[in-house]
């Protein structure tokens, strides 16, 4: 399996990885099986493969393999390219109409004129106001901060937590890898209103902490910031500890103990030893929190206040209060192409890396 | 070799822990309070539940939000593993890149955004051939599109793992490529096309922000209907929805690590 779980991409199977360790055993099982049933014909899958001339197919077969290619190829690809990307395709004609008050509220590029004909009509003033109105380029540099302080604070409860289960006897560790995967296969919607059912002013923390005299006012937590933070962090950590388990599950703890046997002290060997090789888990527990946490809509609206304007709040507000669609659709269009530049980057790199 | 592991990682995977299941254990214990208010215990009840049963919206949406499931994440499993299929068997084909992009880039495009677009489309269409009208309709078919992503990433990676040689030997005995794909390639697949379709299953069925911006006026699903109660504050009955969906959970994840195992045991007799 190349490098999984190496990469952003990769990191998205990755978020599977929990159930992909439970049935590890399983598959292997399967695996076996198949191979058995067979196993009345496995000469050439000991290596003993036939010379190419055995293969080479007559032209109606070559035909036919063709068109049975297109049977699997087109499918997936119409079906993404009409649901997924030909969006983007209306979003960019619909950003460059006008909001109005008909059904479907927004104009049309085609002005008929009376008497036949007609022109075309583009408004840029959906990407002026984008550019001009501060308050989506503020909310995106403010989503940007937030998952990036989540994801360090995840990263930090995380690590340990990942460390102690790789550290754990074999026979515990599955135990613990089934506590982390519990809440990670429950309603992320329900996880957030259950937070909320303990940072609530009234809730388990200010009742608790009143009861043993450690505060004399209730805290206020819910509708700020720091209940945004921790919303995230309760929601993602599970996607953080479980690649960062994978990789440090992986680590050959020799290396630690030869560093420990040339006189390096725990903290110099974790530093110089195991952190460097555990860099791939690093990463793409921190994309699978960073990433989503970015567009997150459902934990500001329910914990945040009214400052943590984080941009898929102001979008929702500007869809479903303002009803401005042109608007919603030109930060849609610029969402992909903010994304996009990055991807590409990355992609590119990941291919350069993979051919060294 | 001795594991000897710190106290300082053991507390902090205690607290990390208890960060995780507080919350879960207060709402499980909210749902059997017989007082409506959060802040007071009330004594033990069942009355949530029986208000839940006779919930009809609730039930309702809850119908409405399995079928959503079920149909898409099927759906998206044939489709997405065909994609990959696609991806890894076929070196060279038109719209490869394509492909890829369109596998990978739901996974890191905001859902709201998603939802929005896909909004704009279904609009667009309605406008221009009539159809589809917003609703279960329109539901299903964005999830299928996200599921599908999910998917293709999934059998993907297995399918790279799996060994080539075994189709082309299965061929070369004289087995059909349909033949060879249904005997040989689907048992080796079958775990990732199992996890693949209960991840699809899991995410359709607590997808909030896509299926609101495509849902029409009568189709609310269930986590639409726990958001709208959830956002006017404390719900009993959420609590002991909530509850229920956390033991079937905990129930399914359980039976996953046993079943899992059992097979080890099978493999390793003596391990």
């Amino acid at each position: 399996m190349q490098g999984w779980p190496f990469g952003l991409y990769d990191s998205g199977a990755d978020s599977l990885y929990a159930l992909c360790l439970l049935t590890r055993t399983l598959r292997r099982v399967s695996t076996h099986t198949a191979i058995d049933k067979k196993n009345n014909l496995p000469a050439a899958s000991r290596g003993e493969i036939p010379v190419d001339g055995v293969r080479a197919a007559p032209f109606w077969l070559k035909a036919a393999m063709w068109a049975g290619r297109g049977l699997i190829v087109a499918p997936p690809l119409v079906f993404l390219a009409v649901f997924f990307l030909i969006p983007f395709v209306f979003a960019l004609k619909i950003s460059f109409s006008e909001a109005s008050l008909s059904i479907p509220p927004f104009s049309a590029l085609w002005q008929t004129v009376v008497g036949g004909g007609g022109h075309l009509v583009l408004h840029l003033k959906n990407y002026r106001y984008l550019l001009t109105d501060g308050v989506y380029a503020i909310s995106y540099l403010y989503s940007l901060k937030t998952a990036f302080f989540a994801t360090l604070a995840c990263l930090a409860l995380g690590y340990p937590m990942a460390y102690a289960m790789a550290r754990a006897k074999k026979s515990t560790q599955s135990i613990l890898l089934l506590i982390i995967i519990l809440p990670f296969w429950t309603s992320f919607l329900l996880r957030v209103y259950a937070l909320e059912g303990v940072i609530r002013d009234n809730g388990l923390l200010n009742t608790v902490l009143l009861w043993l005299h450690v505060i004399d006012q209730p805290l206020k937590i819910m509708r700020t910031t720091l209940a945004v933070y921790l919303g995230i962090v309760y929601s993602y950590l599970p996607f953080m500890v479980l690649p960062l388990y994978a990789t440090l599950e992986k680590l050959d703890m020799t290396l630690l103990e030869a560093a420990s046997d040339l006189g390096s002290r725990p903290w110099r060997a974790f530093v110089d030893v195991t952190l460097p090789l555990s860099m791939p888990g690093v990463i793409a527990g921190s994309m699978l929190v960073f990433i989503p946490a970015i567009g997150e809509y459902v934990i500001p609206a329910l914990l945040g206040g009214p400052d943590n304007l984080m941009i898929g709040r102001v979008l929702w507000d500007e869809f479903f209060s303002n009803h401005d669609w042109p608007v919603a659709a030109a930060v849609s269009v610029a969402f992909l192409v903010v994304l996009a530049g990055p991807l590409a980057l990355y992609q590119h790199a990941r291919i350069k890396q993979l051919e060294h | 070799m001795t594991r000897r592991v710190s106290p300082f990682l053991m507390t902090v995977f205690g607290i990390g822990v208890a960060f995780l299941y507080i919350p879960m254990l207060v709402l499980i214990a909210y749902s059997f309070n017989a007082s409506a208010l959060a802040s007071v215990w009330g004594g033990f009840s069942t009355n949530w539940y029986v208000a839940l049963a006779h919930n009809t919206q609730i039930l309702h949406a809850a119908r409405l939000s399995l079928l959503i499931a079920v149909i898409a994440s099927t759906l998206a499993l044939v489709l997405g593993t065909l994609a990959a299929i696609a991806l890894v068997r076929f070196a060279r084909f038109r719209g490869r890149l394509l492909l890829t992009g369109m596998v990978h880039a739901p996974l890191v495009m905001p859902e709201i955004i998603t939802g929005i677009t896909q909004l704009l489309l279904f609009v667009s269409m309605l406008q221009l051939f009539g159809w589809p009208h917003r609703g279960m309709l329109t539901i299903v078919l964005s999830h299928v599109a996200f599921c599908t992503a999910y998917v293709a990433i999934t059998v993907q990676a297995r399918l790279q793992s799996a060994d080539v040689a075994l189709e082309d030997a299965a061929m070369d005995l004289g087995a059909r490529p349909l033949e060879a794909f249904w005997d040989i390639t689907l048992p080796i697949i079958r775990p990732a096309l199992v996890s693949s379709w209960l991840l699809s299953f899991t995410l359709s069925l607590d997808d909030l922000v896509i299926s609101t911006f495509v849902s029409g006026p009568r189709a609310s699903t269930l986590p639409m209907i726990i958001y709208a109660k959830v956002k006017l504050g404390v719900s009993p009955d959420v609590n002991a929805l909530a509850t229920l969906i956390i033991a079937a959970v905990g129930a399914c994840v359980l039976i996953a690590a046993v079943m899992a195992r059992r097979a080890d045991k099978h493999t390793q007799p003596a391990a």
